[in-house]
């Protein structure tokens, strides 16, 4: 039998004139198509590019960024935030050193965010020279990050230790402690702007994650008692709208805990949220769950392990890296569903454009310019997570073996 | 060698096992102790429900339903007037919940599918368009729309006196969306019963004569024998009710506004729009994965064993994407509808809204918004409830 002695190099990219024609001009339907696709993209980048550079009057973006950012945080304890930004940025880096190239382009974009804040076309006053600075000095402070985690010491687990502690101290370092001189309480009720959007996103995913696994757990349980309450509590969230469980949370909550228990604004919409995500993770884990296949669970048992031990050893982690997809897609939905909360008075990125569209007659005419704003920013991080989870499906082998 | 049988000592395995390490005792307690802390949870939170209710006085009735709503409601599809009940006003708005959420599913349907067929093309620029679209709609909030398409589009339309004017005539301003529409005469009645009574019969035929024609083989044509009947009890219809059963109804300036025609507010057109935008994008993914999901191969079978493309589009393809294409598609379905108490946001008056209203009215917040989840919960379960017979039927019979 004859061998092939030469190595098969691999199809050379078509020239570009046979490109176009199998692409685009395959057949008179398909040019036909194409030129009408053509045309329509020349018209609508025409009006666009039109609107946007010429027509459209940014200020009512320009001018506030700091409202858009953090909204009525008082002005003289920004350096919380500060020192709060200084964490994410140091742990995005060392992420990126220990994970490597599935974060490269999040960080990258997450260093150009730094850079558009940079250079924000706000006048010093607003947007001052050392807090143009200290965002610069982000962007260093994410190279050192890089190269702290390269190191061997920086390990998966230990960075989700240290991000899970960065939150605990980013919401000690916002809120305050009462007696404190240094750190004075900043009532909730003051926060605002893309840093609640990011906070409520970020404390939903974290509370909802365990709490859905349970509830799946729970469904999917052989004692019928515990079953049947886990099925009955997913379905009835999952049947009704978010914004219905937001005002039970907001109008109810105070209603169904004794007098005395007062709750936070903040905190009844997390509780909503929370609720509601933790919901559909549970309907996520649980697919995971069934594609686990039974012999696991009982060679497992057969080797001698206990019940908690073949969940959490065995069970759960194929689980876990089965639904990753869903899951990731379900926090981008609830990242969007934040806006929601504006619905209860919580002052996040929409709500803070709408207010300073209602306190400010002079920008009665850029509602359009302030929504689309809120609508990329929105779709910056949305688009942002999904890339991420994407890497992370190939770089943990999501469906192979 | 013999050797001594040992003497054992007669055992109950039931005995060795102390209780509290027993399964079946275990597996009973942990049922009854969640049990309890489940309910004692809800008892104590209803506890102070109620506690609270008295405190501050309120009441926890459902009797203020049929007191008058005093309200008035800018669109509704039956009679209302604000000196209707709370109960009538909040079943003009699950009429109206009801309403655009079935216009919302079959444009966003439509809208889906042709972007998830557009998104396979072979051809690139067609391809890439697509992809744009829906990543563009899938990463952006949906109240985020709801207001661009509300303030940005539908309310800075022309004023009344300068309507943008379409063909129809179609007039389209700042109150909304004035278009001709056909409406039923005195004498339409009959018409209505006649078309109805076809369209029943047809099925009945349709079916009838398929099953035959499965059975027994042989063509029956059954497609042409139910478009006849149809066509004749209509047609019959319209003989009854004299020859004029329906009348265009076409919108007309009058003073400082339209009369007569169809009209659609600003606040309905947004929330149809963005509803209709929004879940076609979700859509669009859930056909294209559907399609994917059928190998090549059983496309190449059947066009090897004769069939054109249009059967194998039908009799192959179509049937086995569908299996992977219809249940995420109604849970799409079921977003859309809970996402259109996002109304509220925009103000179409549909349920939830008037759910607020009336809180807003009467107080009574626990038991409105008790009312207004139920109707989504019933919804909800209802369509799960004929997923599950669909899924059903049309799940792989393994083999």
């Amino acid at each position: 039998m004859a061998t092939r002695s030469e190595i098969l190099l691999p199809p050379a990219p078509p020239r570009p004139i046979v490109w176009l024609r199998q692409n685009l001009f395959s057949s008179p339907f398909n040019s036909l198509l194409t030129v009408l696709s053509l045309a329509f993209i020349i018209w609508i980048l025409n009006a666009a590019l039109r609107w946007v550079l010429l027509q459209a009057d940014w200020s009512i973006v320009f001018n506030h960024p700091l409202l858009y950012a953090v909204g009525q945080y008082p002005r003289e304890a920004l350096w919380r935030v500060g020192i709060n930004l200084t964490l994410l940025s140091l742990l995005i880096g060392a992420s990126w050193g220990c994970l490597g190239r599935a974060l490269r382009l999040f960080s990258l974009l997450y260093a150009a965010m730094l850079a558009v804040g940079i250079l924000w076309p706000a006048q010093f006053e607003t947007l001052t020279l050392t807090m143009r600075l200290a965002l610069a000095a982000n962007i260093g402070v994410m190279g050192l990050g890089y190269l702290a985690g390269r190191r061997p010491f920086v390990t998966g687990r230990r960075l989700v230790l240290s991000w899970l502690a960065a939150l605990a101290i980013a919401l000690v370092l916002l809120s305050g402690i009462p007696g404190a001189p240094l750190l004075p309480l900043v009532p909730t009720g003051l926060w605002g702007g893309l840093m609640v959007t990011l906070i409520l996103a970020v404390g939903g995913i974290v509370l909802s994650f365990p709490f859905g696994v349970l509830l799946a757990l729970g469904r999917r349980s052989s004692l019928p008692v515990v079953s049947i309450f886990s099925t009955i509590f997913i379905e009835i969230v999952r049947g009704v709208p978010l914004i219905g469980i937001l005002f039970l949370a907001s109008l109810i909550l105070p209603l169904f805990f004794p007098p005395d228990v007062r709750f936070d604004r903040l905190l009844r919409a997390l509780a909503g949220l929370t609720v509601f995500s933790a919901a559909y993770t549970a309907e996520n884990v649980r697919g995971g769950l069934a594609a686990v296949p039974r012999g696991q669970e009982e060679a497992a048992m057969a080797l001698g392990l206990n019940r908690y031990q073949v969940l959490t050893l065995i069970v759960l982690p194929q689980a876990l890296r089965i639904v990753i997809p869903p899951i990731m897609g379900q926090f981008v939905s609830l990242f969007k569903d934040t806006t929601l909360v504006s619905g209860i008075a919580v002052l996040e990125l929409l709500a803070v454009g709408r207010s300073v569209l209602g306190a400010n007659p002079e920008y009665v005419d850029q509602q359009a310019e302030m929504l689309l704003f809120v609508a990329a920013v929105f779709w910056f991080f949305s688009y942002l997570m999904s890339y991420a989870s994407q890497r992370l499906e190939t770089a943990l082998g999501v469906g192979e073996r | 060698m013999t050797a001594e049988q040992p003497t054992y000592p007669p055992v109950s395995l039931r005995s060795q096992i102390p209780f509290w390490r027993d399964e079946r005792v275990l597996r009973i307690l942990a049922q009854v102790v969640s049990a309890i802390l489940i309910t004692g949870f809800v008892v104590w939170m209803v506890r102070n429900v109620i506690i609270t209710a008295q405190q501050r006085g309120l009441s926890l009735g459902f009797r203020f339903l049929t007191q008058s709503a005093g309200f008035p409601i800018g669109e509704s599809l039956i009679p209302y007037d604000p000196s209707m009940s709370f109960a009538y006003a909040f079943f003009v708005g699950v009429l109206n919940t009801l309403y655009v959420s079935s216009l919302g599913i079959i444009f966003a349907t439509i809208l889906g599918v042709f972007a998830g067929i557009a998104r396979l093309s072979s051809n690139w620029l067609v391809s890439k368009l697509a992809q744009v679209y829906i990543e563009v709609h899938r990463n952006i909030p949906l109240l985020v729309l709801l207001y661009l398409w509300h303030s940005a589009v539908f309310l800075q339309l022309p004023r009344v006196q300068e309507s943008i004017v379409w063909p129809g005539p179609v007039y389209l301003n700042q109150r909304g969306l004035y278009m001709t529409w056909p409406r039923l005469t005195e004498t339409g009645q009959p018409f209505v019963i006649g078309f109805a009574a076809g369209l029943i019969l047809a099925a009945v035929v349709w079916v009838l004569l398929s099953r035959l024609q499965t059975a027994r083989g042989g063509n029956t044509h059954y497609v042409l024998i139910s478009l006849v009947v149809l066509a004749v009890c209509t047609a019959a219809g319209w003989i009854i009710s004299g020859g004029n059963p329906i009348a265009l109804d076409v919108p007309e300036l009058r003073g400082f506004n339209f009369r007569g025609g169809m009209h659609l507010s600003p606040e309905f057109a947004a929330l149809l729009v963005g509803l209709v935008t929004y879940t076609s994008a979700f859509i669009a993914d859930v056909v294209r994965a559907g399609i994917q999901a059928v190998p090549r191969g059983q496309v190449e079978a059947a066009r090897a064993l004769g069939l054109n493309y249009r059967q194998a589009l039908s009799l192959v393809i179509m049937p086995q994407a569908l299996r992977v294409i219809i249940p995420p598609l109604i849970s799409q379905y079921l977003n859309l509808t809970k996402n259109s108490s996002l109304a509220a946001f925009i103000g179409f008056t549909e349920l939830f809204f008037i759910g607020k209203t009336t809180i807003n009215q009467a107080g009574r917040a626990l038991q409105v918004i008790l009312l207004v989840m139920a109707v989504y919960l019933v919804i909800s379960l209802f369509t799960s409830l004929i997923m599950n017979l669909y899924n059903r039927r049309v799940q792989f019979v393994e083999r």
